[in-house]
């Protein structure tokens, strides 16, 4: 009986002194494109991007 | 100095007239097909951070050729258009940041973590180099 209990108790105490907290990122894991690009060029692309889709809604 | 400046305002006022005239003369793909356009909103296929298009779910063959078609096309533009200083790679990058921008909500693209995902009221999870 107080082998059962202290059986129990262990376990209780296990069970407390083990919980491991995982926390989730809240944001998803980047893999960036194999794209090697500067942000100055990201900047000066943009225009031209915007008038390339404009002016090719058929295809964009 | 008056006589010098002028055939300069001139040249200035053709250029604006002819970037005018090419703005509103209305391109032969001015808009999208149909099969196209419901393929999209069906979710079959959608916008990829790279610039082209995707399959979402295992394309019939004609989503297939449609899309293969397109992307040839979207290649050629990428090829003609990108400006002096920069890859085709990298306009057809920049111009894919504006397309998943311009995804429509129920609409699919893909996230830089290489899941589709679906458009919602909200910004699109987006490439952290897209402007």
């Amino acid at each position: 009986m107080i082998g059962r209990r202290f059986v129990a108790m262990l376990m209780g105490a296990a069970a407390l002194g083990g919980c491991v907290q995982i926390e989730t990122p809240d944001k998803p894991i980047e893999i960036n494109l194999n794209i090697n690009i500067k942000q100055e060029i990201v900047y000066k692309l943009d225009g031209d991007a915007k008038k390339l889709i404009e002016q090719n809604s058929g295809i964009f | 100095m008056l006589k010098l400046g002028q055939p300069a305002g001139w040249a200035t006022a053709a250029l604006a007239v002819t970037a005018a005239v090419a703005l509103a003369v209305p391109s032969a793909m001015a808009q999208r097909d149909p099969a196209y356009e419901a393929a999209r909103s069906a979710g079959q296929i959608g916008e990829q951070p790279d610039g082209y298009l995707g399959f979402v779910t295992s394309p019939t063959p004609a989503v297939r050729d449609m899309v293969n078609d397109i992307n040839i096309k979207r290649k050629a533009a990428y090829t003609s258009g990108a400006p002096a200083g920069s890859t085709v790679e990298q306009f057809a990058f920049v111009t894919g940041c504006n397309l998943i921008a311009k995804t429509r909500p129920g609409e699919k693209y893909k996230a830089p973590d290489g899941r589709w995902l679906t458009r919602d009221s909200g910004a699109p999870v987006r490439d952290s180099r897209c402007p």
